[in-house]
């Protein structure tokens, strides 16, 4: 049995949002709720625009048309104050884990804090650097540079640094690429005790069936740029259509 | 209505590099010129670009300034003005062979390190890491590499001229003896101020290309760890033929004054 969500408020509200790379139309008039609690997966084959749906989320692609409210606030009108603003209430674990290469792991988590909040003594920034990485597990890699982290740790340090700023929710682009099926299934156990223990919202984009199954509240479907079909994962999975039947085989 | 023929897609290429390139350009003062000034950052790259490149332009004048010496010698020598090697090695180095050979061996050494840890940042999506993290990427990798390379090279320079000058003392000692002080008064003699300021003044704009087209070269990388490979390519020859064109512009500058 699924979680249910906190309410029905929605966090996030995509309409009609448009995209185009010349003239491959990646998004086209998608629309799509997040309700807060709630952890929602958005599911698509590669190269269908998941990750540029979530980048147009955060404000780091801009859409054609369309608009996407994030917490209230129309992403499109925001300045980049108010673009800031908005992403300290919003976590992004890249698909590459984008540790910086030159910084140690302490370094990396401080970033975030130290460009958002500027005003922290030394003493605040290393207790919520502690505290992060307690919350992933990772306490003794603090002064480590990323190179000498293994996939699954990398994952876990990019995850502390999203969650460093304690964000009401946390966008993941593909969280399970590229590790071992052992490490994937702890990477998905660990989001899910992060969405239980900071009550975030999530969108986690994948093709990984067994993190659908396990960490979706509710999962959408993107084909031909548009939401073509929403529910849970055991409605979409008895669902005989032609374009969603494959990806539950 | 008036019909051009398609341009050929090299020229094409082109034109749109050249436009993007001055689009970035002029992204450079306008965020350089803004506040917040990333200070940390800028002394940080300073250090790395400047301070950790003097050991190799070090080196290089030095032997310059030897061999350069050492290969004069014997046709000085022919002619009977052998007296006038230090002028002559002095003149050449601070107007032309030093800034141009510190500001290439800068291109090769910054101007890839540049190119290829941005190309590498912008595909593991560190770029954008650093703007989700409300940081102006631009601003903290673009702007600060580029004051810091328009900054220290002068200065590097400044100190390759003077250890190219000591290997030539050396280069002339080989053969004859030759006091320092000496050495530096023959060169004093025939060195106007006027053959100093404009090579020290051109020094800011090979600095500017070097550390300019590196961030535009990596900032716009693409196709993965090839397109990597490629930005720290395309920087060093770029900002080589840059330097070039600079300094060519630069001689006929000063020969105007």
């Amino acid at each position: 049995m699924k979680k249910q969500t906190d309410s029905d408020v929605a966090v996030i509200r995509i309409q009609n949002l448009c995209k185009s790379f010349g003239t491959n139309k990646v998004l086209d008039h998608f629309n799509l709720e997040l309700h807060q609690g709630e952890s929602l997966v958005v599911l698509g084959r590669s190269g269908s625009g998941k990750s540029v749906l979530i980048k147009c989320i955060i404000g780091l692609i801009e859409p054609d048309q369309g608009s996407v409210e994030v917490l209230g606030q129309n992403v499109l009108d925001l300045d980049h104050v108010g673009l800031d603003k908005m992403r300290t209430q919003v976590g992004f674990l890249f698909q590459s884990n984008a540790l910086y290469d030159s910084m140690t792991v302490r370094e990396n988590l401080e970033f975030p804090l130290r460009r958002h909040s500027i005003n922290l003594s030394q003493e605040e920034v290393n207790k919520l650097v502690m505290e992060a990485l307690d919350s992933v597990g990772l306490e003794h890699t603090v002064d480590l540079m990323p190179a000498e982290l293994s996939g699954g740790m990398r994952k876990r340090i990019a995850l502390a640094r999203t969650l460093i700023l304690k964000p009401a929710i946390i966008l993941y682009d593909e969280p399970t690429t590229g590790l071992d099926a052992i490490t994937s299934l702890e990477i998905i156990a660990l989001m899910k005790s992060i969405n239980e223990r900071y009550h975030t919202s999530s969108i986690i984009i994948t093709h990984d069936m067994k993190c659908v199954k396990l960490a979706a509240d509710r999962v959408a479907i993107l084909i031909d740029g548009k939401c073509y079909a929403e529910g849970t994962y055991d409605t979409l999975r008895q669902s005989t259509d032609e374009k969603i039947h494959p990806f539950f085989q | 209505m008036l019909h051009f023929p398609p341009l050929p897609e090299n020229t094409r290429l082109f034109l749109r590099d050249t436009g993007e390139m001055s689009r970035f350009i002029g992204r450079f003062f306008v965020e350089g010129l803004r506040p917040r000034f990333e200070v940390a950052e800028f002394i940080h790259q300073c250090f790395a670009i400047g301070y950790k490149s003097l050991p190799l332009i070090g080196l290089t004048a030095f032997i310059i300034g030897l061999v350069l010496t050492m290969q004069l010698h014997p046709t000085m020598v022919y002619y009977g003005i052998e007296a006038q090697i230090p002028a002559m090695v002095g003149i050449a180095i601070i107007r032309e062979i030093g800034p141009i050979l510190t500001a290439l061996i800068f291109a090769g050494k910054i101007g890839s390190s540049i190119g290829a840890e941005l190309g590498s940042m912008k595909v593991t999506e560190q770029i954008d890491a650093m703007e989700v993290s409300g940081t102006n990427p631009f601003k903290y990798l673009v702007v600060t590499r580029t004051f810091a390379a328009m900054i220290t090279l002068p200065f590097l320079v400044v100190i390759a001229d003077a250890i190219s000058l000591y290997g030539s003392y050396l280069g002339v000692n080989i053969y004859e003896n030759l006091s320092f002080h000496l050495f530096y008064e023959k060169i004093l003699d025939y060195l106007f101020f006027m053959d100093i300021l404009p090579a020290f003044i051109k020094t800011f704009f090979f600095g500017f290309a070097v550390g300019i087209i590196g961030c535009f070269k990596g900032y716009y990388s693409n196709k993965g760890t090839e397109g990597v490979g490629r930005s720290a390519n395309s920087a060093v020859v770029v900002s080589s033929v840059a330097i070039f064109i600079l300094d060519l512009i630069a001689v006929q500058i000063t020969d105007l004054l």
